[in-house]
């Protein structure tokens, strides 16, 4: 079956509904495997309740429920809110999750864009969120939602900036600003010429991957970052307009988000879907790779959800003077060093 | 303190002094944002008119009265074991705790004293309401600040406390179990033994909480300054409880005005103060009252006298006419009862000093020049309960 994988050329038409279908799938799958693994189930466990038990077999099927439920409620619009704008927010937000799942490799076939400049794409489509969130914030015609939207704004703006120099390490170390050819470089390093288990990135870029977390928590508006969705601040900021399944898109957006950038962590700093001791040419990778990639994802959403359900809320400024004191001058630190050790080595 | 007598040239000193907290370089048009009556922040129905610079407090006006439920008028018409049911409902989180002060006064109007074993157990259950009380306070402070888990955590710890209160009493939430003159019942068997374990256990969820919440980088650097409140300010707007002590105001009804009834001068026990008066303070002082309140449980647990629980007391209560008022150190702060009776079977007028009408009436100045997120972490830190404020 895996050389008939291997030499599977679809036309072009046929290609292209394929992948439109599989990101069109993966997106609300991925959001969903999330939100009952990490939301319903690990959360109670953390926090030592039982979680939803009602709904499908130890009531996994609950946030499909959940999702149905969003699916029948009224499409309600505020008073006085800008209709157009308001009703499309949601859908820039979402496809800038979609875009982001283009470059994400599964193995080095199953991707849908190979792009060349994948870690560039990454970045830029991932800051396309913001303005979907300004729009809903501003359409909302509520004060509340004008906050939240102004304080995501200015949050993600400051974190993109840690997040790109983060990434930055991994770029000098590996060469190549295409995903899969971080891959490549990581499965074929050596460590000190002990070539065992490559040289994920991790090891040398450790302060990278710390920033990186750092800065998708706070690109995910999750604790410590969550002000623009403070519940107990501002009930839920830009999202608090919004009802059934424009609310859902949201929350898919979210979730799937999160999964992505998961992957993409995963990706540069856990050497993505390849695993150590096969070489990433290998043909296995068609059934592999999407499941070794599914395994450390999971391993890096653990602790992206871990640090959100356990740490308190950083207040707005604190959270700049965060980054913008701490975080890109520690970044900023670690380039030059890869860069002198890279020369060095 | 200042020398100044004259109240009105007083309210403008402060007014001055709290000025200089807001930054006017800036000016904008402003914004005014209406904070509850449904609000997460506000425990219910209080409400909180904030006028806004950018994300800066210009002035904060807390608004009650969306959850009056006229106490202080219906007990004119209810029998004194009647009220004891309704007055439970006053600080529905440490309910006993409102029985208490109420009986006190009208003892003090009939003369009956209640048996030493009624006052032991009287005042263990007042302090197990002061630790179910303010452990969901620590939980739910954390939930304030954004720290999900802590919330989770407080109530599943207040559940030892509160089963020893059911096992007791017959209720967890409103135990309606004192009386003039003693208590309904005496303790159920085994009770001690298990009380003594289930303080125990609050006394680990206090420190699993200093580790998680009190101790955490993030939860100090958004209550450490904020919200400060002076000691001469905190006693000129009549503060009480945890919120003067943290002020470094070293005054607890307990020790320093505990009314016949209550035998706090048998247990060996500490008044925490901490100098700071932020909300970091506020906090800590109510973390190591949670601590205490277990320990002086837990030594008059080991040295409950034997006895009767009920002293002689008419079958129809009719309380003799006078005017009392007993005030005891409840989990939010003092709270009074001043009774007037003609002596009927009701109270001709029951005036309930409740300590959060008090604690809140510090918002306006104590929010001035801070950040909507601080009046989040300023209300949650001062502590309040709706119906402790409306009645």
């Amino acid at each position: 079956m895996i050389p008939m994988l291997a030499s599977f050329a679809p036309p072009y038409w046929l290609s292209t509904v394929i992948k439109v279908l599989v990101v069109g799938a993966v997106v609300p799958t991925t959001a969903l495997i999330l939100g009952v693994v990490f939301l319903f189930k690990i959360m109670s466990w953390m926090q030592s309740r039982l979680g939803p038990q009602e709904a499908g077999p130890r009531g996994l099927l609950q946030l499909l429920a959940d999702g149905v439920k969003f699916i029948q409620k009224e499409d309600i619009a505020p008073n006085g809110a800008d209709l157009w704008v308001f009703k499309a927010a949601p859908l820039v937000v979402l496809s800038s999750t979609l875009l982001l799942y283009v470059a994400l490799p599964a193995s080095a076939h199953l991707v849908v864009e190979n792009l060349d400049v994948g870690v560039f794409y990454v970045l830029a489509i991932s800051s396309l969120s913001v303005i979907g969130v300004l729009m809903a914030g501003w359409a909302s015609a509520n004060k509340y939602s004008l906050m939240g939207a102004l304080r995501a704004a200015g949050q993600l703006i400051a974190y993109e900036l840690p997040m790109v120099l983060a990434v930055m390490g991994v770029v000098i170390q590996a060469g190549t600003l295409s995903l899969n050819g971080i891959v490549f470089a990581q499965n074929g390093g050596a460590i000190f010429g002990w070539t065992g288990i490559g040289n994920p990135y991790i090891l040398t870029q450790f302060i990278g991957f710390f920033i990186f977390i750092a800065a998708v928590q706070a690109e995910l508006t999750q604790p410590p970052f969550d002000m623009p969705v403070a519940e107990s601040e501002i009930v839920s900021g830009y999202q608090v307009e919004y009802t059934g399944f424009r609310f859902l898109i949201f929350f898919l957006a979210e979730f799937a988000t999160a999964f992505v950038f998961a992957g993409i962590a995963a990706v540069m700093f856990l050497g993505g879907w390849a695993v150590p001791w096969l070489s990433a040419n290998s043909d296995w990778y068609y059934v592999l790779g999407p499941a070794v990639l599914f395994a450390k994802v999971m391993l890096v959403s653990f602790i992206i959800f871990w640090v959100r359900f356990t740490y308190p809320r950083l207040r707005e400024d604190q959270l700049q003077s965060f980054a913008w004191k701490f975080l890109i001058p520690l970044a900023l630190v670690n380039i030059v060093a890869t860069a002198i050790l890279k020369v060095v080595f | 303190m200042t020398a100044v007598s004259d109240p009105s040239q007083l309210s403008d000193l402060v007014a001055e002094a709290t000025d200089t907290r807001v930054n006017l370089d800036f000016e904008s048009e402003g914004m005014t944002l209406n904070m509850g009556p449904q609000h997460p922040a506000t425990h219910g129905t209080l409400r909180i008119v904030a006028k806004l610079d950018g994300e800066q407090v210009i002035s904060a006006e807390p608004i009650c009265g969306y959850m009056h439920r006229g106490y202080e008028k219906i007990v004119e018409v209810r029998s004194y074991p009647q009220i004891n049911a309704l007055i439970n409902r006053i600080d529905w989180l440490g309910s006993f705790a409102n029985e208490v002060p109420f009986i006190l006064a009208a003892e003090k109007l009939m003369g009956v004293e209640a048996p030493p074993r009624a006052q032991w157990i009287r005042t263990i259950l007042f302090e197990m309401s002061r630790v179910a009380n303010i452990s969901l306070f620590l939980g739910d402070f954390g939930l304030q600040l954004g720290g999900m888990t802590a919330g989770f955590y407080a109530f599943r710890d207040r559940e030892h406390v509160l089963n020893m209160i059911e096992s007791a009493t017959g209720g967890r939430f409103h135990p309606n179990f004192d009386r003039i003159g003693g208590l309904k019942d005496d303790l159920p068997k085994g009770w001690i033994a298990d009380s003594h374990v289930a303080m125990d256990k609050l006394l680990a969820f206090c420190d699993e909480m200093e580790d998680l919440l009190v101790g955490n980088e993030i939860f100090q650097s958004r209550t450490r300054g904020i919200g400060v409140i002076p000691a001469d300010i905190a006693l000129n707007y009549g503060l009480s409880g945890a919120n003067l002590r943290a002020s470094g105001v070293d005054w607890d009804l307990r020790r320093d005005g505990c009314p016949p009834g209550l035998v706090y001068d048998q247990a060996d026990w500490k008044v925490w103060t901490h100098p700071d008066g932020d909300c970091f303070a506020r906090t800590w002082v109510r973390l190591q009252e949670t601590r205490e309140a277990a320990k002086i449980v837990k030594q008059l647990l080991d040295t409950i006298p034997a006895g009767p629980v009920m002293a002689k007391v008419p079958r129809i209560i009719k309380v003799p006419e006078g005017e009392a008022y007993v005030a005891t150190e409840n989990p939010l702060g003092e709270m009074g009862y001043y009774i007037v009776s003609k002596g009927e079977l009701v109270p001709f007028r029951v005036k309930i000093r409740s300590a959060s009408f008090n604690n809140i009436s510090i918002v306006p100045w104590v929010a001035r020049g801070a950040y909507v997120p601080d009046l989040i972490s300023i209300l949650g830190s001062l502590y309040f309960i709706l119906g402790d404020i409306d009645r």
